[in-house]
């Protein structure tokens, strides 16, 4: 059910540019105001979500430890996953972010005769996952060429470097398989596990669906329908420099290419994307195990009932004398 | 547990992970006995002041929930939400990449897919969607959103009473995602319409009245600590000195009150009070705080303030420096993570220095309490006392991390420096189950009640089953631990799944192992078994 909908949703999104540029001939709407649209979605969506969150305080300093704290000097520590200090704290953050070291972490468990439980590792999730997000940065970046003049000298290294293997015509890239595949792993192991399928939601299959798309249609563009790169260019520099023109000359798949992105810049702030930017923010890892020697302070702290020694002496004022346990008035 | 209880046979072979059940979004929860815990007492609900006191079970129909309960907990999360940027980015970024989902004990052992973490905080995260999102209140069910019902109610109680808090979801988690926390406000939620648990709204009044969760008031606890004493000059031959609620003492110790009036909590007790003695620690019990434990942490950010603030109070009316902690579990979470900020600053005390060995503990310069394992750890470091480990070869022990001092502390090493130094057999169990990763004993955060038997011992499948690759393996016949819920519900938990195995504190090994100034010969530990030998009794059973 749940992956129906997703496939329908993006169907729609597909048709919705086919009839609106072949039928409707909309492509100033498809091609420069829907784009200008999502852009401005995407970043005020991001801005207003981390003001948001930015609000909520952090009332408790609430890490989650993953080794050794630091206490007694002969006992070593683990720096980065009982982070003492700031830094320590950046460096399991910045491992968290660009290696998913928790997701490395990952264990499976199965059941064997004889009422036993096994634990191996399964890395599984984290390959696949890892691939997927370090492809889908590389062909972004890789996408600065179409918007900038000139050229960021970044943007040819990564493409030698992605296109090491100098096969076919255009030079096939890695991460251009790389994203297909690592996404059809993410969407089979969806179905696939009876866990998490059940646990999958219409908002988990359809962004992996839509960037699937997005891919294909990029790869379309690449290797098989022959689009007018210059034109491409021509336009995608107009788009930047705020003077857009429309060439007669793009195909209309490139449109859904571009529109399918919109959608997905649209999409962003309102789903489960802005792990993007959340996970910075997320308290039981951004914040340093020194809860003992560093005071954490929270800003809404109020006064809450309490029973004073005054209160519990008075009631219990006999039996203490009697049990001989001193007191505060006779 | 109903009728007749299934033997670990049974109860394994009912496990199933197929996950049959195809869209949770419908709850139909039926009230299995032997799964849920009973409803707190009315009298009690009222001491604490807690809203809609009335007697009520789980399983009636009517929860006789005030009229407009609803606007109540939609009221709550958008307070919660202003208060807890957790709670925001939780609800926000969780993407269900289901690393967490097979990692909490309660679904290995039940098999029950709401018991995946993810789908536990979904079932809050679906309302919020529903009542918070733009995706939701446009898209409803297509988001993941649906309405607030009494079903949905009904269900947050039995999944959110599924778990201990023990946060090992978290750890798993790429973002961090932290289950406890979702549990501890959705427990606060439910507590504004007067849906609690009577093994934690009992023990909070307890506390809240004679300052410790059993209720045992001031003479009750002098005679337990006077009968310890007792009991160790006749096992050692050594007269110690507990004093209790003295002015003027260096250090404030505080435990858990199970120490005193549970077994085998106990040994621990003979063991800290044969440890203090011989190192001569100027230290005073308290009466008033005589609660480590914070029952209060298992439902309400301000019933765990108002409870932990005893510590301070007493500390600062006995005049003393520092404060050392006992053995407990969620204890530690709070007097690590919270106390300082719940109920500090404690600028009227000093930096805790061993007298003993002068080290200086800088790493709790601000919250000024101490682990009693770190208090020990640096006394044996610095050879300050004579241990006889061969007084500990009637075991074999394993080691289980308490949750919340492996990962909200991060005291992994110190209770095994203890263990090695004071003991000879120590085998770990498999790396996986183990320090940061460690699984919870299943009865954690209210839930250790006999009428909750059944998920107790499915929750605590994972841990038994790694100390019976240890039983197995090595013939282990003792799993200690450093948490007075453990000492409590591991002993049940081993007794069905791992028989022969028994349980202990890490410094019941202290006291039996420590060679004291003037003691008899030892014939005997703590337990009153002959040391050296094997216990007569686990023999039997194997
Ligand atoms: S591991 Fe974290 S992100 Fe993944 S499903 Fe669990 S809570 Fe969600
Ligand atoms: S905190 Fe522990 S009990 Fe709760 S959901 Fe996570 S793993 Fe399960």
């Amino acid at each position: 059910m749940n992956i129906l909908i997703s496939a329908a949703a993006l169907l729609i999104l597909i048709l919705l540019v086919i009839v609106g540029i072949e039928a409707a001939g909309l492509e100033y709407f498809f091609g420069v105001f829907i784009p200008y649209m999502a852009v401005v979605i995407f970043l005020s969506g991001i801005i207003f979500k981390l003001i948001g969150w930015a609000r909520s305080p952090v009332p408790f300093r609430i890490p989650t430890i993953a080794g050794q704290q630091k206490s007694l000097g002969w006992i070593k520590s683990s720096k980065l996953d009982s982070p003492a200090t700031i830094l320590g704290v950046v460096g399991r953050m910045v491992l968290e972010v660009l290696l998913f070291r928790s997701l490395f972490r990952n264990t499976k468990y199965e059941t064997k005769p004889g009422q036993k439980l096994v634990y191996g590792s399964a890395k599984f999730l984290w390959i696949a996952a890892l691939i997927f997000h370090w492809s889908f940065l590389i062909i972004i970046l890789r996408h600065l060429r179409y918007i900038s003049e000139p050229i960021p000298s970044l943007v040819p290294l990564l493409q030698n470097l992605d296109g090491f293997f100098q096969v076919g015509v255009p030079e096939l890239f890695i991460t251009n398989i790389l994203i297909v595949v690592s996404l059809a792993f993410l969407f089979m192991r969806r179905t696939a596990d009876p866990k998490n399928r059940y646990l999958s939601l219409t908002a988990d299959y359809f962004p992996l669906l839509l960037i699937l798309a997005i891919a294909i249609t990029g790869i379309m563009m690449r290797y098989f329908t022959k689009v007018d790169i210059a034109g491409i260019k021509t336009f995608a520099m107009g788009l930047v420099s705020f003077k857009p023109v429309v060439p007669e000359s793009i195909n209309v798949i490139f449109y859904i290419h571009l529109f399918l992105v919109s959608s997905l810049l649209v999409y962003f702030s309102f789903s489960k994307l802005l792990h993007m930017v959340g996970v910075f923010l997320s308290p039981t890892r951004n914040l340093s195990n020194n809860n003992r020697s560093v005071r954490h302070v929270n800003p809404w702290d109020k006064p809450v009932r309490i029973h004073t020694y005054e209160e519990y002496e008075d009631e219990f004022r006999d039996k203490m004398k009697a049990a001989g346990l001193p007191l505060e008035k006779e | 547990m109903s009728d007749k209880k299934p033997t670990p046979e049974e109860l394994f072979s009912t496990i199933d992970y197929k996950a049959s059940e195809k869209d949770w979004s419908k709850p139909h929860i039926k009230f299995k006995v032997g799964t849920y815990n009973h409803s707190g007492v009315p009298k009690n609900v009222e001491y604490l002041e807690l809203p809609n006191a009335r007697k009520w079970q789980p399983s009636d129909d009517d929860w006789q929930l005030p009229d407009n309960w609803k606007e109540i907990i939609i009221d709550g999360i958008k307070e919660r939400l202003d208060k807890f940027r957790s709670l925001k980015i939780f609800m926000d970024i969780c993407v269900r990449c289901g690393a967490c989902s097979d990692k909490c004990h309660f679904f290995i052992g039940s098999g029950d897919p709401k018991n995946m973490p993810v789908v536990r905080a979904e079932l809050l995260r679906s309302i919020y969607r529903n009542d918070f999102t733009t995706a939701g209140k446009i898209l409803g069910r297509i988001a993941g959103a649906r309405e607030l019902t009494l079903d949905v109610l009904k269900e947050w109680f039995y999944y959110f009473y599924q778990c201990t808090q023990c946060r090992r979801c978290s750890l798993f988690c790429p973002y961090g995602i932290d289950t406890a926390e979702i549990t501890i406000l959705v427990r606060e939620l439910l507590n504004l319409v007067g849906v609690n648990i009577d093994w934690v709204i009992t023990p909070v009044a307890n506390s809240f009245r004679t300052g410790n969760h059993l209720g045992i008031q001031p003479h009750g606890f002098a005679d337990s600590i006077e009968f310890a004493v007792d009991e160790l000059e006749e096992l050692t031959g050594v007269k110690v000195e507990a004093p209790i609620n003295r002015k003027g003492a260096e250090v404030l110790f505080v435990s858990p009150s199970a120490d005193y009036f549970g077994t085998p909590h106990y040994y621990t007790l003979l063991g800290y009070l044969a440890l203090f003695h011989e190192v001569g620690l100027d230290y005073t019990w308290s009466t008033f705080a005589s609660e480590g434990g914070n029952f209060g942490s298992f439902v309400s950010h301000d019933l765990m303030k108002s409870l932990n603030m005893k510590i301070y109070a007493e500390a600062k009316r006995l005049g003393v420096k520092w404060i050392i902690g006992g053995e407990c579990g969620h204890m530690w979470r709070v007097l690590h993570q919270y106390m300082d900020t719940i109920n500090g600053p404690a600028d009227f005390l000093e930096v805790p220095v061993s007298p003993i060995t002068g080290t200086k503990f800088d790493f709790a310069k601000s919250t000024k309490m101490i682990h009693i394992c770190e208090f020990t750890a640096d006394l044996i470091k610095n050879n300050k006392i004579k241990l006889d480990k061969s007084r500990n070869d009637h075991w074999k022990i394993t080691f289980h991390d308490s949750c919340n001092p492996a990962r909200a502390m991060g005291l992994i090493d110190e209770p095994r420096f203890i263990i090695n130094s004071t003991c000879n057999n120590f085998y770990e169990m498999p790396e996986n189950t183990i320090k940061e990763q460690t699984f919870c004993c299943g009865s954690g955060a209210g839930l250790g009640t006999e009428e909750n038997l059944e998920m107790r011992l499915r929750g605590g499948l994972p841990r038994a089953n790694a100390v019976n690759f240890v039983h197995e393996k090595h013939g282990v016949n003792l799993l200690a631990c450093i948490c007075a819920i453990d000492k409590a519900t591991l002993p049940p938990l081993m007794e069905y799944w791992v028989p022969g195995v028994e349980v202990a504190g890490v410094h019941e090994f202290v006291g039996n192992a420590l060679i004291m100034k003037g003691e008899n010969e030892r014939k005997v530990d703590l337990r009153g078994e002959p040391i050296g030998e094997p216990e007569p009794e686990l023999e039997e059973k194997q």
